[in-house]
């Protein structure tokens, strides 16, 4: 029986760019055959999270929300838009950073939709912020004499999205690769802004945690970090702020090992995708075996 | 590719075969074969195969059934768009030769038969009779959804069916598959509900039940509604799905007893439901339409109290930018507004000089 992937994202009504790193994930997995169909769907834009599941020919979909955190859009916007019968977020049996999958069938299509957790949340993401961290630097190796900061939102909408900071910060430590590793936020404590306060090495990668570039990752935190005065002139990469260079990476969400953890989450509901991850792996630079825990 | 639908009718006639005035059968007695020009019965394969390979209407079967995307309103979309439900296959060939258009939304799409295939192409209305060699063109269908992100001034279109699709592009040769994969990446989701409204199956949200369900930032406007009343959701209705903002037709009405006084258009899909902009919008409205009003006391010649009207009708109608820069004729030119500024604004922005707050 033929099976779809459906990729939920935010998008956007103002950035004609929010979209792209969703379409260009679902390009990179359409182009392994791994599934009879990928389908974008968008909160703001179209096709909408509603109207989806209409326009995918098969019996059987793997719905994988692009978001970084657990919480609202996963547990209560994406199963409600897609109408997702009898969902209950106790059904992924969360901490905030554990989200699994459920099989459900969508109210208006009937279709067995495997819903699946975040991106953002699951453990291969850790390998999409290091080698972020090494475009970035353009070094395979970068780590030694580095910091990485991995940077989010904050609490303000959702106590979830510091979780999942958190969750890949302590297991980016525990590897034992950057010589300091820390969370920081945009809106609470530690804040983005004293980057230069909470590090030690000389030159710091920060990495948003976000899905999409647009005003947060191309404004507010280029400026709130001082790389510049007027995000519209632009900054430098890396640039010194009070003696630390800082390496600025732009939203995680761009790195094209992002297809890896899409195939990883629907893998995790059962697809049978082993050989697509591979290939993903191997073409988004991503081809070092996962770090299991 | 001649051996390929011979061998499939070969194979499927014990079924039967009945579709578009083509009959086979298999019997005791041997095969029959049936068209409006042939009819032949008890004949052997190998005569059934030498009055196959020669039949429009075996190549027409199996396009329907091997070829066509098989999804029943990918199939019907596509059956629609050659009009095969109005001609019988000889007329529908004898049309299909020289191409066969219809408009979807702002598409101008063609199907065309050469050598017994069929082939699509999808291209702006505007450009209808414009050479293919004078637009850029495309192969992969994925491509309309970039094509579909900015209008002809480079704007970013938010809203896919918004009648800002810009021109200058084709995909001159698709096959039936990539045909609707293109429509449906420039149109999201048309297709679907069109086939599901012509089938009698369209599930229509109406304003009420779509605010109900609305939560987080956009749970306030679920407060608009006060008693009875809907004009409100025709004032959202005319400013946002005329159709000169959306090409979709609305179907949706206040609630199921209650239809919106405004007219929902003249478009080939239905909106099923009101879109994230409309949700997103009404937000806004909620809140502003929550304030009291007042009386503000100023002075206008009848000349400034038209030119107010005209300014506001050429930013409603996407106008002002048209109007010419020395045309000063027109209400909403620049510098006759500049001159409504200078001498009705304070130094404050106020107009008249009279403060918002009051």
């Amino acid at each position: 029986m033929d099976e779809a992937l459906v990729i939920a994202a935010h998008g956007s009504h103002l950035n004609a760019e929010s979209s792209t790193p969703t379409y260009d994930h679902a390009d990179t997995i359409r182009a392994t055959g791994a599934f009879a169909e990928v389908r974008e769907s968008f909160w703001k834009e179209e096709p909408s999270f509603r109207e989806a599941l209409r326009t995918v020919d098969a019996d059987e979909v793997y719905l994988v929300p692009l978001f970084i955190s657990e919480g609202y859009f996963t547990e209560q916007v994406i199963p409600r838009e897609f109408r997702l019968e009898d969902w209950d977020p106790e059904l992924w049996d969360s901490d905030g950073t554990s989200a699994t999958n459920a099989t459900l069938a969508a109210e208006d299509t009937d279709q067995t939709v495997h819903y699946c957790g975040p991106v953002g949340t699951h453990d291969s993401m850790s390998d999409v912020i290091v080698q972020r961290a090494e475009s970035v630097t353009g070094d395979p190796d970068v780590g030694d004499g580095f910091g990485l900061a991995v940077v989010g939102h904050g609490t303000e909408r959702n106590e979830n999205s510091a979780k999942a900071i958190q969750y890949h910060a302590d297991r980016i430590r525990e590897r034992d690769r950057f010589d300091e590793v820390q969370s920081l936020f945009m809106d609470e404590d530690p804040e983005v802004d004293d980057v230069a306060d909470y590090f030690e090495s000389d030159d710091i990668v920060v990495v948003p945690l976000f899905i999409a570039d647009g005003f947060h990752t191309q404004e507010d935190i280029p400026e709130d970090m001082g790389l510049t005065d007027d995000y519209r002139t632009g900054y430098d990469v890396p640039t010194t702020v009070e003696g630390h260079d800082i390496w600025y990476a732009g939203a995680v969400g761009t790195e094209p090992l992002m297809a890896d953890v899409v195939l990883e989450r629907a893998a995790d509901a059962g697809a049978d995708v082993s050989s697509a991850i591979e290939q993903v792996r191997e073409e988004t630079g991503g081809a070092k075996p996962a770090t299991g825990d | 590719m001649d051996g390929e639908y011979v061998d499939a009718l070969v194979a499927t006639a014990p079924d039967g075969i009945a579709f578009d005035d083509l009959h086979v059968a298999h019997e005791t007695d041997g095969y029959t074969f049936q068209t409006p020009d042939v009819d032949h019965s008890g004949i052997d394969e190998e005569t059934l195969r030498t009055v196959a390979a020669e039949s429009p209407h075996v190549r027409n079967w199996y396009f329907w059934h091997a070829t066509a995307p098989q999804k029943a309103d990918r199939w019907a979309f596509l059956r629609w768009l050659e009009g095969a439900e109005q001609r019988d296959v000889a007329e529908r060939y004898d049309a299909l030769a020289d191409g066969v258009s219809a408009t979807w939304g702002e598409l101008h799409l063609t199907v065309t038969l050469s050598d017994g295939a069929r082939t699509y192409s999808v291209r702006h209305r505007a450009d209808a009779d414009v050479g293919t060699s004078a637009l850029e063109t495309h192969d992969d269908p994925l491509d309309a959804r970039e094509i579909a992100k900015h209008d002809d001034d480079g704007g970013y279109r938010p809203l896919k069916t918004a009648p800002s699709l810009q021109t200058g592009w084709a995909f001159p040769e698709l096959s039936a598959g990539e045909f609707v994969t293109t429509v449906d990446a420039f149109y999201p989701a048309t297709i679907a509900n069109w086939h599901r409204e012509r089938e009698g199956e369209l599930d229509v949200s109406h304003w009420r039940d779509t605010v109900d369900r609305q939560t987080g930032i956009y749970g306030v406007v679920k407060t608009w509604d006060r008693g009875d009343g809907y004009e409100h959701v025709n004032w959202v209705a005319e400013a946002c799905c005329d159709d000169s903002q959306c090409l979709k037709r609305r179907e949706w009405q206040y609630d199921d007893e209650t239809d919106l006084d405004v007219d929902g258009g003249s478009g080939t899909f239905p909106c099923r439901e009101p879109c994230s902009l409309v949700i997103a919008g009404a937000r806004k409205w909620t809140k502003l339409e929550g304030e009291e009003t007042q009386t503000y006391e100023f002075e206008l010649t009848p000349s400034e109290k038209e030119q107010i009207e005209d300014i506001i009708d050429a930013v409603a109608d996407g106008e002002a930018e048209d109007i010419r820069e020395a045309d000063i004729y027109e209400g909403a030119n620049r510098y006759r507004t500049r001159f409504l500024r200078a001498k009705l604004f304070d130094d404050e922005g106020n107009l008249g000089g009279v403060e918002t707050e009051q």
